[in-house]
């Protein structure tokens, strides 16, 4: 099970991107737990510059605009 | 297709950009042909209001759409070599001056969200920009996009995109300086200040041509997906405006002679959020019936540059009275801007 936290104050990309990993860990059948963080002081604590950002098992993995479906899926392998 | 269309820009990159230029240049000069051949197949008459308005609309549109398509997609590849964590350690350490320019400059290609402002804002005080370096860029990023340059150079001509990209980065780069000259470090919020200093280092990431290509795909998809509507809306409000409000209707109280006509225009814009595809469509009203251009510009400046969201983002790493400050410099440049353009032109 992946720990995943998904970095953003909120605004459509960050929707956009827990979507499509909802989306794309449930049809690879991939048990996670979602967090969103939206607490600008906890965002900038990962060192990230822009959102939103993707946290899984405490490593950062992206930054920046909506991850493709094709960089989600290769997470969750 | 989309899979085809990566396959193909994988293998062979160059060719593709080739083709891929010329069939957009040949779908370009199909526009106004186009135009009149839909408008001659409805039933109305080309000469009367109705016709004038649908003519606009139906070539005006295409032409918006594939001009930011094919904007867009080459500033996605150029934004794929600037990414924040490189324009961070261009600018580290910097003292004002020459490094409110570039920072201003490197807010234009860098690729920037408002939702990003924050984070962005804070890893660059963090790396030890200095604060009025780290406002020219921020001032930059969302005035002077390829959106708002790509929408004024279709519809007013390549004159005024340039003189609105110049203007924009004069407005960043002085209001930067003047807020850097004020020396408000106290005045960010104290947990900002207290965190620990880190080291800019730019990820050398070296990305190959069809990444690049890709990139500029996923700006086409991301940024022309999102802005469509507003476009579309926006042309049809302004080809009705063509139509049928009545020449002059705004010289009167958004004309030259009326001095009250600016500030009131950067006023109202400062708490009005709208992004430049929005915008722009009210502008080319606004300048179709007679408003100065100066007065149009700054309007166009206060809602894109300053806005209400934005403060409310901005005020978690900033106190009050830099916000006041912030706004109230970058107000008085847009305000001078508009002046001095209704005063020479």
């Amino acid at each position: 099970m992946k720990d995943v936290k998904v970095l953003g104050t909120g605004c459509s990309n960050c929707k956009n991107t827990i979507k499509l990993i909802e989306e794309v860990a449930q049809e690879k059948n991939h048990e996670i737990t979602l967090e969103k963080v939206e607490d600008i002081q906890k965002i900038m604590s990962y060192g990230i510059m822009s959102t939103p950002g993707v946290v899984i098992d405490g490593v950062v993995v992206h930054a920046g605009g909506v991850p493709s479906r094709e960089k989600i899926a290769a997470w969750f392998i | 297709m989309n899979r085809l269309l990566l396959k193909w820009s994988g293998t062979t990159p160059r060719m593709f950009l080739i083709i891929a230029l010329l069939i957009w240049l040949g779908l370009y000069q199909l526009l106004v042909p186009l135009s009149e051949a839909i408008v001659s197949l409805l039933p109305v008459d080309r000469e009367t209001h109705l016709g004038g308005a649908l003519q606009f609309f139906f070539y005006d549109t295409p032409k918006v759409l594939l001009l930011l398509t094919g904007i867009v997609f080459i500033m996605g590849m150029i934004n794929s070599y600037f990414t924040p964590e490189r324009t961070r350690a261009i600018l580290a350490g910097r003292s004002k001056g020459a490094a409110n320019l570039m920072a201003a400059l490197l807010g234009v290609v860098t690729p920037f969200c408002s939702c990003s402002a924050v984070p962005l804002f804070i890893g660059f005080v963090q790396a030890g920009v200095p604060l009025g370096v780290t406002f020219s860029f921020l001032i930059a990023a969302p005035m002077v996009n390829e959106v708002a340059l790509t929408l004024l150079f279709a519809m007013f001509g390549w004159k005024i995109a340039l003189l609105y990209l110049a203007l924009g980065l004069s407005v960043a780069v002085v209001s930067g300086w003047v807020i850097g000259c004020l020396n408000m470090e106290n005045h960010l919020e104290d947990w900002v200040r207290n965190m620990p200093r880190v080291q800019a280092t730019a990820d050398n990431m070296k990305m190959s041509l069809p990444e690049r290509i890709c990139k500029g795909f996923d700006s086409v998809h991301e940024i022309v997906g999102k802005v469509w509507p507003y476009i579309v809306a926006g042309i049809a409000i302004g080809a009705l405006i063509h139509g049928y409000v009545p020449q002059d209707f705004m010289a009167s109280f958004m004309g030259k002679e009326a001095w009250w006509s600016v500030p009131l225009a950067v006023i109202i814009g400062i708490p009005m959020y709208t992004n430049a595809a929005g915008i722009i469509p009210i502008i080319d009203a606004l300048l179709a019936k007679g408003a100065a251009l100066g007065t149009a510009l700054a309007f166009m400046m206060s809602v894109i540059a300053l806005s209400l969201p934005e403060m409310i983002i901005l005020r978690k790493v900033l106190k009050l009275k830099l916000i006041a400050t912030f706004i109230s410099v970058v107000a008085v440049g847009i305000l001078i801007v508009g002046y001095v353009f209704n005063s020479v032109l």
